[in-house]
């Protein structure tokens, strides 16, 4: 059985960089404050130095009451072992004003593009800082504290007027045009008119050639989606064609954005569990999962045993189905309509028939509590989950694989279409299959392993190429890795209780801060939150798979046809609830 | 020799078509009926699972294992001459649980002391807002809101539940949720007879 990778270098960075970076010392945070003038080079040592190669998530906390701004960096190697958090505090006087990381860890573009939009945190030498999930010309940072909402009530729920004098009334009669909707100064709709999108049609521009060869060429914007069938929801690609070549990309994102993140802000700790089934809602036991884990983190109390093993069976049951669905919608992508989807949409509905059973719901399980999970696993519902472990899973993946692996047309598609690369993949923050399929064994399961994940013997898949074949096969590859570890499990789960703690709908969370991160089917998804111990998080943030993983998707684009955007897209696996939040 | 996947895939299609037919013969042979019953959609719905798969909502439907959840109800016990006893008491952990806030109850006051009394004078459950996540029923320490089956709400207009709505007899909690429902009522026995064994004991020491 192999061993997770022991990490005994500790990094001393106070010591490397004296006078510039101190130790982070509040109770409950770890890791290193840097002086905001020495970020850069701060970030260029940590990355060619001290090898943390892959900055998976860049956030920003407004503490409002210290009156000051938090940019919060996490930093891995990719390599394994446990990660290193920085951060930079700057006071909270507009502009906040902070370096961008985008030449060292260009990884960080979008997720400073959604700082700067939900934060108003200005990255100076960002090249393209525009809102992201906003839209241009939106009023205010929705995420810093003093923002309110419209249907503003209270700062934190529950609210005062559902009980003991809860007279119902709709929202909609709650004036949506009081003061809680706020305008831009001097903003008459009489005389507005929408922006045009310039600012993003102009990120585009350095791609516009006027003349070659004594010829008056142009290159031609087409913008695909929000409502194209093949962006997997609404998704939208402003792209620049030389011909059919792609030569600029931008993705446009927000149009399912609903603030998670201050939603979660509102919300008690427990009330955000079945909100984060939302986020990527083919998988909500793994969302879950990653939730529970970052706030147990923070509470520090243990899982009860049963409960670990249930979480992991759930976990690779969601991986399971969701890379047969992958590999269904891909093939859909690619024009080979239904019948590869239809195939696993049958074997879906079955692991759907056991979430239901455990949880009580097909695609919103919000099954797992903090310290366990909410009821047990009955005997009869395991028996299914034996039968399809053992007996129809991988006789179907089999079929799967049989069905598509070997032909030819759609090899002659696939085969030796470049996806990404494996430094480039690093570079961009990419995790996830894409991570593994451009040759980089990085999963966290075993880089940097969680809940009980070191107990199983699996191997982690990774192929060498990066090209689409090897992107669509790694899939195959996991799922049989995925029925490995269910196998293990259903075998080796013990009886006991299924929760350590007494069931509570208000759990103590003490001040501090927690990064719980898993290897969801789709990549990495990490939850950063913040308490200051009382009964709703001061930050609740995702770091969402899909979201980091299409800061990519320009550098996979540039140089390929349009007709591979479709399938480039489909390889990343988006889906839109966790993109956009 | 190119085209070999071509055909091996297509073996997989064919044996897919073909077992839709074995399957519906071998059922017809067997004398039982495959479509329609509910020994047909438990067997779309089994790791035996061949040839057609869908299920004909709504002829059909699949099979509601006794954990699905959907929009609450409350529960009543049927006291002496069909007298409703609501077993909500008002205390509000459901309100205050419910992520998406769309239960909103009035606690009755006693009209001479107006102190609160142990139930609810109003309650209502928007059931457009409710997002069917169960914490309500969970957290409930009366056992008095729980979880429907039903699921077919579609309306014309707002859904937005009164008590009157709401209240379902405690008969119907046990015919959806016939093991909680046990298990439920073995608790509240138990500690019955515990009360009752401590007040028995009580007047002999």
């Amino acid at each position: 059985m192999m061993t997770a990778p022991v990490q005994t270098q500790t990094v001393d960075l106070v010591a490397r960089f004296p006078g510039v970076v101190a130790a982070e010392t509040r109770p409950g945070y770890t890791g290193f404050v840097v002086e905001k003038e020495k970020l850069v080079e701060v970030a260029t040592a940590l990355r060619d130095e001290f090898g943390y190669d892959l900055l998976t998530a860049v956030t920003a906390v407004d503490y409002l009451p210290e009156n000051k701004m938090e940019v919060v960096y996490h930093a891995y190697k990719t390599t394994g072992g446990p990660g290193l958090v920085f951060r930079v505090q700057v006071p909270r006087v507009d502009p906040v004003e902070v370096p961008s990381l985008i030449h060292v860890y260009p990884g960080v573009d979008l997720q400073e593009r959604e700082a700067w939009d939900l934060m108003g945190i200005r990255f100076t030498g960002h090249p393209d800082l525009r809102r992201i999930l906003m839209w241009e010309g939106y009023e205010g940072h929705p995420l810093r504290k003093d923002w309110k909402e419209p249907f503003y009530e209270e700062e934190a729920k529950p609210f005062k007027s559902r009980w003991p004098e809860g007279k119902h009334i709709l929202a909609e009669e709650r004036n949506p045009f009081n003061d809680n909707l706020k305008f831009p100064p001097n903003f008459d709709p009489e005389k507005w008119v929408p922006d045009n999108e310039e600012s993003l049609y102009a990120a585009l521009k350095r791609y516009t050639v006027e003349s070659e060869d004594g010829m008056n060429t142009d290159r031609i914007v087409v913008n695909m989606g929000p409502h194209h069938p093949s962006t997997h929801g609404v998704f939208r690609a402003a792209l620049t064609l030389d011909g059919e070549t792609i030569v600029g990309l931008k993705p446009v994102v927000g149009y399912l954005h609903r603030n998670h993140d201050k939603i979660g802000e509102r919300n008690t700790f427990l009330q955000n569990m079945p909100y984060t089934d939302r986020l990527d809602y083919f998988n909500s036991m793994s969302n879950n999962l990653a939730y529970a884990i970052t706030v147990e983190k923070l509470m520090n109390i243990p899982v009860a045993e049963r409960a670990e093993y249930i979480r992991v069976i759930m976990a690779e049951l969601s991986r399971v189905q969701n890379h047969l669905i992958f590999i269904g919608m891909l093939l859909n992508d690619l024009g080979a309509m239904y019948t590869p989807a239809l195939y696993a949409f049958e074997e879906r509905e079955l692991i759907l028939d056991i979430f239901e059973e455990v949880s009580g719901a097909r695609m919103m399980c919000n099954y797992l509590r903090f310290g366990g999970v909410v009821r047990d696993v009955s005997p009869a519902a395991m028996h299914k989950i034996k039968d399809l472990v053992f007996d129809r899973l991988p006789a179907k993946t089999d079929e799967m694989e049989r069905l598509l692996a070997e032909n030819e047309v759609l090899v002659a598609r696939l085969k030796g279409v470049r996806v990404v690369d494996a430094e480039t993949a690093v570079k961009y923050s990419v995790t996830g299959p894409v991570l593994r399929a451009a040759g980089v064994p990085y999963d966290i399961r075993r880089a940097d392993p969680y809940s009980i994940y070191d107990r199983f013997d699996f191997d982690v898949a990774v192929r060498q190429n990066g090209d689409m074949y090897d992107n669509f096969m790694i899939r195959v590859d996991e799922i049989r890795q995925s029925l490995r570890i269910l196998g293990q499990a259903v075998k080796q789960i013990p009886d006991g209780p299924i929760n350590s703690q007494k069931p509570q709908y208000q759990v103590r969370v003490p001040a501090g801060e927690a990064y719980g991160r898993i290897e969801s089917p789709k990549g990495e998804l990490a939850f950063y939150v913040v308490s200051n111990g009382k009964p709703n998080p001061w930050r609740y943030h995702v770091r969402p798979a899909s979201f980091v993983n299409i800061t990519c998707l320009e550098q996979m684009c540039i140089g390929t046809k349009i007709q591979d955007f479709v399938a480039l897209l489909g390889m990343l696996d988006i889906v839109m609830g966790e993109l956009d939040r | 020799m190119y085209g070999k996947g071509i055909l091996k895939g297509l073996g997989v299609t064919w044996r897919r078509f073909w077992s839709t037919y074995l399957e519906d013969i071998s059922w017809l042979l067997s004398g039982k009926k495959r479509y329609f019953t509910e020994e047909g959609v438990r067997h779309r719905s089994s790791k035996h699972a061949r040839g057609i798969f869908t299920v004909q909502y709504p002829e059909e439907k699949l099979i509601i294992p006794e954990e699905f959840r959907y929009v609450p109800f409350l529960v009543y016990d049927e006291g002496e001459g069909g007298k409703k006893e609501v077993r909500c008491t008002s205390c509000g952990i459901c309100a205050k649980v419910c992520p998406p806030q769309c239960i909103w109850i009035v606690r009755s006051n006693d009209p001479n002391t107006g102190r609160p009394i142990p139930e609810p004078t109003e309650f209502y459950i928007d059931a457009d807002i409710c997002m069917n996540c169960g914490f309500c029923a969970e957290y409930c320490p009366f056992d008095a809101i729980k979880m429907d089956h039903d699921f077919e709400i579609a309306s014309y207009g707002r859904n937005v539940y009164s008590l009157e709505k709401l209240l379902k007899p405690a008969s119907y909690y046990a015919s959806i949720r016939p093991e909680n429902y046990a298990r439920e009522e073995e608790a509240r026995k138990a500690k019955e007879a515990a009360k009752a064994a401590k007040a028995a004991a009580k007047p002999a020491a």
